[in-house]
Formats: structure tokens, C-alpha cells, sequence
């Protein structure tokens, strides 16, 4: 189950439906908005998705996880929105008979989703810019 | 001529000034599409930094486009 959430998410909620009376771990990865990003002190994030994509591609990596490390359950979701420093940006949650499997699809899990949904962060900065993460364009000398 | 729905985000919903357009065009593929766009608009992403989605799947450069198609450019992504 993979869910772009314009409001805040849930843990009780993501976690639930990982109970499993066969799993012997639970691994979780939560991100956070921190307060700077390349030297530049950070106020405030905004994320904006291509919504039935980012889900549909989400749904497609945790499919690719379970397969890959025999997970028993895989859950994520996303924020978007204007976000304060703090405030949970993404939660992964995989569920394994053993720990190994677990740790390594969360990992795969938050890797290929930063790399792959179509998910823009924004950040806004103390100096009162902001900034398109990745988007930055070389132009004029140097 | 293809009568497409562009929908924009992010940087170009920006720069674009909009979120939604409607288009006539001769462009026949992604590629060819973000090139009117970007000299319409001025767009400051390059062409090989975006990519493509048709009716909400990913979709090539050189994909063919119809009429009535749905057309997304998505700069670099950065979620997480």
C-alpha cells in the first residue's frame, strides 16, 4: 500500500495493517523536514506529486521489494503540502520473518522512491528564498 | 494536427504560470512538444533533464502522441 497524503500521516494507522503472526521484524525509515540543506539554513519544505503516478510507481516498488526479499508486508506513504521543520515527510514500514530482509527493503524501499516517484520538493530558506530541489539550471559563466 | 492535455508541475507549473493547458500541435512526440514548449515559454529546464508521462504511465522521448492524449513533463524528481 503506497499513499500520497496531503494531510499529516498516521503512524497507529501505517502500522496496522503490517500485524502479522509470521513476521519477526518490523523495520521503519520516517523522514523529516530538517532545518538546512547544502550550507543554506532551511524554514519550511513543500512537496508537490503527480499524484496517480507517484501511487501507481509507489505500488510498483513495494511490489518489487516484496519479491525481492520475501517480505511479508510493505507499506509507504508520502506528504504533500507545505511542511514545517519536524514533520514527518515519508514512512516506510516492511515486515519480515528476519531482520536482514527487513532492514535491506526499507532501504531499497526509501532509495528507489526518492530516485523514481514523480515527487518535487521545494525548499523555502531563512534568507527568503526558495529553491526546486534538483532543478537548478547552470546558466552564465562558471 | 493533436489536440493534448498538458498538465505541469513543480518548476514549470511556475514558469508555465499554470497548471493545466489546452493544445493544438503538430509536435508528434514528447521530445518534440517540450522543444515548442520551452521556446513558447522559456522554460530553463533542458529538454534531456525531463521526462515524460502519456495518460499517467512513463512514457520515451520518441513515444508517438495522439489526440486526446495527457501529457506530463516531470522535472528532476526529489521526494524523501
Amino acid at each position: 500500500m503506497f499513499r500520497i497524503s496531503p494531510t499529516p500521516l498516521e503512524l497507529p494507522a501505517l502500522r496496522a495493517p503490517l500485524a502479522d503472526a509470521r513476521a519477526g521484524a518490523l523495520v521503519t525509515f520516517e523522514g523529516w523536514v530538517r532545518d538546512h540543506n547544502e550550507g543554506q539554513a532551511v524554514q519550511s519544505l513543500e512537496y508537490e506529486a503527480y499524484v496517480p503516478l507517484a501511487e501507481a510507481e509507489g505500488e510498483r516498488i513495494l511490489a518489487e521489494a516484496r519479491a525481492r526479499f520475501g517480505l511479508l508486508g510493505a507499506v509507504a506513504a508520502h506528504r504533500v503540502g507545505h511542511l514545517a521543520l519536524g514533520e514527518l515527510a515519508v514512512w516506510v514500514g516492511v515486515t519480515a520473518a528476519h531482520r536482514a530482509a527487513a532492514f535491506d527493503a526499507c532501504r531499497y524501499i526509501i532509495d528507489e522512491a526518492k530516485a523514481r516517484l514523480p515527487i518535487w520538493k521545494k525548499e523555502h530558506y531563512a534568507s527568503g528564498t526558495t529553491a526546486w530541489i534538483n532543478c537548478a539550471t547552470r546558466s552564465g559563466p562558471g | 494536427m493533436n489536440e493534448l492535455t498538458i498538465e505541469y508541475f513543480a518548476l514549470l507549473r511556475e514558469q508555465r504560470g499554470q497548471a493545466n493547458e489546452c493544445l493544438a500541435t503538430t509536435a508528434a512526440t514528447p521530445a518534440a512538444l517540450y522543444a515548442e514548449l520551452q521556446a513558447r515559454h522559456g522554460f530553463t529546464l533542458p529538454g534531456d533533464r525531463v521526462r515524460a508521462a502519456i495518460n499517467g504511465a512513463f512514457a520515451a522521448a520518441d513515444a508517438p502522441l495522439r489526440s486526446g492524449d495527457h501529457v506530463v513533463f516531470i522535472p528532476p524528481v526529489a521526494g524523501g
